[in-house]
């Protein structure tokens, strides 16, 4: 498969073209099985909602860009924004699901589910933006 | 050649009792999130014994929409009310597991399971009626 790229201005109503596009693109090459094309699916989209939000608080308008990469070892999915850059060593870990409070957090759980959803997350982050970049073994 | 329509949300409502159910239809993500959690504000605020969120014709849910769903159930909280959710979905359940929030959630197979012990003496025939769009 050769690779694909998106390139979406950052408004949120481009999430649902980028997960069909993704979607999409891997189920017709039968790289993965539609589990982890799921599971893929989900990451990217939380990715991608990080990096709109990025550039809304940078007050960009740049495109964000989505590149999706086959290879005979791994699906590689790659999104780059361009906002201010965050640690994900300081993200905050909720509250215990058994303490009452757990319910004020609302937000935080997507650098956790783009972790969990796939075999490899690497996030390098700057000042100049941020590259996420998910691995999916095949 | 990705022509695939985006599957626009929908909120269904219906009341049982004194109990509200909303059922969720479509893809709930950080552009249609905000949308969800106006529903379930404008239910809650009616003061109902409960809430029943079914989420089985929900094609996809991300962190917000989760999110919005600890909204919901803070909210029954505070007002004393009950929050269950109807999932009967395996990548769904698989979510409420990887975020441990199944811990949080009463979450039921079905909507019959979800309403069994719900009183049904306010309706007559003991179905749910509409209550029109939320």
């Amino acid at each position: 498969m050769s690779d694909v790229e998106i390139e979406i201005p950052p408004t949120f109503d481009h999430l649902a073209m980028v997960r069909s596009v993704l979607s999409h693109a891997l189920s017709a090459e039968r790289v993965l099985k539609a589990e982890r094309i799921h599971d893929l699916r989900l990451a990217v989209s939380e990715a991608t909602t990080n990096a709109i939000e990025a550039h809304a608080d940078a007050n960009s308008s740049e495109s964000v860009k989505v590149r999706v990469s086959v290879d005979d070892d791994a699906v590689r999915v790659v999104i780059v924004d361009r906002g201010t850059g965050f640690d994900p060593a300081k993200l905050k870990p909720h509250p215990p699901v058994t303490d009452p409070e757990r319910l004020e957090f609302e937000r935080g759980l997507g650098v956790t589910l783009m972790k969990r959803l796939t075999d490899e997350c690497i996030i390098d982050s700057g000042n100049n933006g941020t590259t996420v970049t998910l691995v999916m073994h095949r | 050649m990705y022509g695939e329509r985006v599957i626009e949300p929908t909120f269904e409502l219906a009341a049982y009792g004194r109990w509200a159910v909303m059922r969720v239809n479509g893809e709930i993500d950080m552009a249609t999130a905000p949308r969800l959690r106006q529903h379930v504000q404008n239910v809650t605020s009616r003061g109902p014994d409960g809430l029943v969120l079914d989420l089985d014709g929900v094609d996809f849910i991300d962190s917000t929409g989760l999110g919005v769903m600890v909204g919901a159930a803070k909210r029954m909280r505070v007002a004393d009310g009950l929050l269950r959710i109807v999932c009967s979905q395996p990548h769904l359940n698989e979510l409420f597991e990887l975020t441990r929030l199944s811990e949080v959630f009463d979450l039921y197979e079905t909507l019959e399971d979800a309403l069994g012990d719900v009183p049904r003496d306010s309706l007559d025939d003991g179905t749910p009626s509409q209550l029109g769009a939320p």
